[in-house]
């Protein structure tokens, strides 16, 4: 009927990848623009989440059960294959986190701060023996 | 008991240093772990020898984990061009361990040293398992075990400088970034075809053809692999992370981890998405050739201007690796095996460069340039060490770096490209003018009132001249190495149309 630009049930039909780049545009951009340093952790857990649900969400089959044998022969089962790969990746992400923290941890026993800013300002005297140059204020 | 070690070697060369890794946490004291660690490096080169020899002719193992048929069980896949690698992670691994009982012994406080060489054992683990498989997902698994293992290691310089713990922070960041764009990817390729065995996927993906799924697979994968092998642009969490890093660390990571992210890259280009693929070529040529050369100038020129002897040389790794993408852009066999070749000379070349730094760094007690000055005179061996791997890094002829600049430069000229192999000739200057400014401090300044310094122990300086020896005798003998190196290549080129069941 119209070659419309916005094909809504397109849009809708794969809301759930619209979700994940959201969730994963959510993620990488507290990564990159934050500077505490636990607020950079939480972007990227938000970031591995988004990747979770691409991967679970594309497993799903509508209508079908999970994938435990059943005696009905026409049962639909989902794929359980990208959810036993999330487990693994959630696996791996804790671990990331926990590696992470305990890094932060460390650094703010030998730094006094988890701010970025003051990091770099630290270092750059470590460095040069003098503060940074003052240049513009990041909020 | 012979034949049943010799059938699962593809196995056991995985899962020994991964079952050594927690007894050694358990053996306490330092130099026990460090004798078992030492050993069961050993172990592990002898494994992957063995199976460097019986892929050399040309036959592929395939090992099926557990039982389970590819491609719905896991596969270990060993061909000539894993093999090789294997051999070169397991290999350093192999020298630097004996290198790094004094490096570390001065570095770590003794109570964790055992935990550092589990560390160690972790990250050998992990990048072995990143050659081997044959499973995407897996890749991704043992990528992040070396990962995990990496940070830890780097963070471990923190004894030394507190600046470690940032450097660590930082490449934590940015490495479990690139981690997770690789899961992105898969996970596309693994929409579009429903499997994740490396060779089912290469005939899967030629089956379906063109989808803009593909190309997202292939650009998410493209990019969370080049954070891992810094390449240029994403190359930013390198330099701080080898400068602050044990002395060790640095000359292991830098000969292996980034060795083995080009290898996953050159599995993904050719193996999975095939060789005439035409968007990766595109991509390759447009995208990857540029970044290329820009670090070959861009990360030389930064190098130049470094104080630090172990950062400058990390810039200068940045820049190498420019040269291995270069290689691999031409699409051609020769470009291929000068990528492949340059993949064994740089870990030669740039392992030993980093030892000497570490020998600095324990007997004078500092790696910058500037308070190095007449360390020519005081340490006689490490520093002629350096004159000698330095020449490799500039790319002289009897060098082991002459052989890879020889076949980048005869790419680029089969192509006629030869703005890019004046290119490539330029870049050696820039390196010429950085190793200079360390051979002019070491041997033509008089060295600081009041400094004592001596020669560094035998236990460093025979790793560190077994490397140097090394590099001269491949560049003398490049016929072992190239041969490899093209066979390697040719079967890359021959295996986006080899099916798994043949």
């Amino acid at each position: 009927m119209q070659a419309s630009i916005l094909d809504l049930d397109y849009v809708l039909g794969h809301y759930n990848y619209w979700m994940f780049v959201i969730l994963m545009m959510t993620g990488l951009y507290i990564t990159v623009s934050r500077g505490n340093l636990i607020k950079k952790i939480v972007g990227l857990n938000i970031f591995q989440t988004s990747v979770f649900m691409l991967y679970i969400s594309m497993g799903k089959i509508i209508g079908g059960t999970a994938p435990i044998l059943v005696d009905n022969p026409d049962a639909v089962y989902s794929n359980p294959l990208p959810h036993v790969l999330i487990l693994t990746a959630i696996v791996v992400g804790i671990a990331t986190t926990a590696l992470a923290l305990a890094l932060v941890v460390r650094i703010r026993e030998t730094y006094g701060t988890v701010e970025e800013d003051d990091i770099l300002a630290m270092e750059h005297e470590m460095e040069f023996g003098s503060g940074l140059p003052q240049g513009g204020d990041r909020g | 008991m012979m034949a049943l070690i010799e059938t699962n070697l593809p196995a056991l060369q995985v899962v020994l240093p991964l079952v050594a890794a927690p007894l050694c946490a358990m053996l306490g004291r330092g130099s026990r772990s460090w004798a078992f660690a030492t050993i069961v490096s050993w172990l592990t080169f002898l494994i992957a020898l063995s199976l460097f020899t019986k892929t050399f002719g040309g036959t592929i193992i395939s090992y099926e984990m557990g039982g389970w048929a590819p491609p719905v069980g896991i596969e270990y896949r060993v061909d000539v061009l894993n093999a090789f690698v294997l051999m070169i992670v397991s290999g350093m691994a192999a020298i630097v361990l004996p290198y790094a009982r004094r490096s570390v012994a001065a570095e770590i406080p003794a109570e964790r040293q055992s935990f550092f060489y589990t560390a160690f054992l972790l990250c050998l683990t992990g990048l072995l398992g990143v050659t081997i498989t044959g499973d995407a997902f897996n890749v991704f698994v043992f990528l992040e075990i070396s990962s995990l293992s990496t940070y830890a290691l780097v963070a471990s310089g923190a004894w030394r400088n507190k600046r470690a713990l940032t450097a660590a922070y930082n490449y934590l960041i940015m490495g479990t970034v690139g981690a997770t764009f690789f899961v992105i990817g898969i996970g596309m390729l693994y929409m579009v075809t429903g499997t994740l065995n490396m060779a089912d996927l290469a005939v899967r993906i030629a089956a379906h053809g063109d989808s803009s799924t593909v190309h997202m697979g292939f650009v998410f994968i493209l990019i969370g692999i080049g954070l891992k092998l810094a390449m240029f642009p994403l190359h930013l969490w390198l330099p701080n992370a080898y400068s602050f890093a044990p002395s060790a660390v640095t000359a292991f990571l830098a000969a292996t981890a980034t060795k083995v992210a080009v290898y996953v890259m050159l599995r993904f280009m050719f193996t999975v998405f095939g060789f005439d693929y035409e968007f990766q070529a595109a991509t390759l040529e447009m995208v990857v050739l540029p970044l290329a050369i820009l670090a070959m100038f861009a990360a030389s020129l930064v190098a130049i201007f470094q104080d630090d002897l172990k950062r400058m040389l990390a810039y200068s790794s940045v820049a190498q690796i420019g040269y291995i993408l270069l290689g691999l852009t031409f699409l051609t066999d020769t470009g291929l095996t000068a990528a492949i070749i340059h993949l064994f000379n740089h870990a030669v070349t740039k392992g030993a460069l980093f030892m000497v730094a570490g020998c600095y760094v324990l007997m004078a007690g500092t790696s910058s340039i500037s308070s190095l000055r007449g360390v020519g005179r005081d340490m006689p061996w490490t520093t002629a060490a350096f004159v000698v791997a330095g020449f490799s890094l500039i790319g002289l002829p009897l060098t082991v770096g002459f052989v890879s600049k020889w076949y980048l430069v005869l790419a680029a000229l089969e192509l006629g490209w030869w703005p890019v192999a004046l290119l490539i000739m330029a870049s050696s200057l820039l390196a010429i003018i950085y190793v200079w400014r360390v051979v002019e401090t070491a041997y033509l300044q008089s060295a600081p009132e009041g400094t004592v310094r001596k020669e560094a122990p035998l236990s460093m300086l025979i790793p560190t001249w077994v490397l140097v020896a090394m590099s001269i005798w491949f560049g003398i003998n490049a016929m072992t190495t190239s041969a490899a190196a093209s066979r390697a290549a040719d079967m890359l080129i021959g295996s986006s149309q080899i099916l798994w069941e043949d």
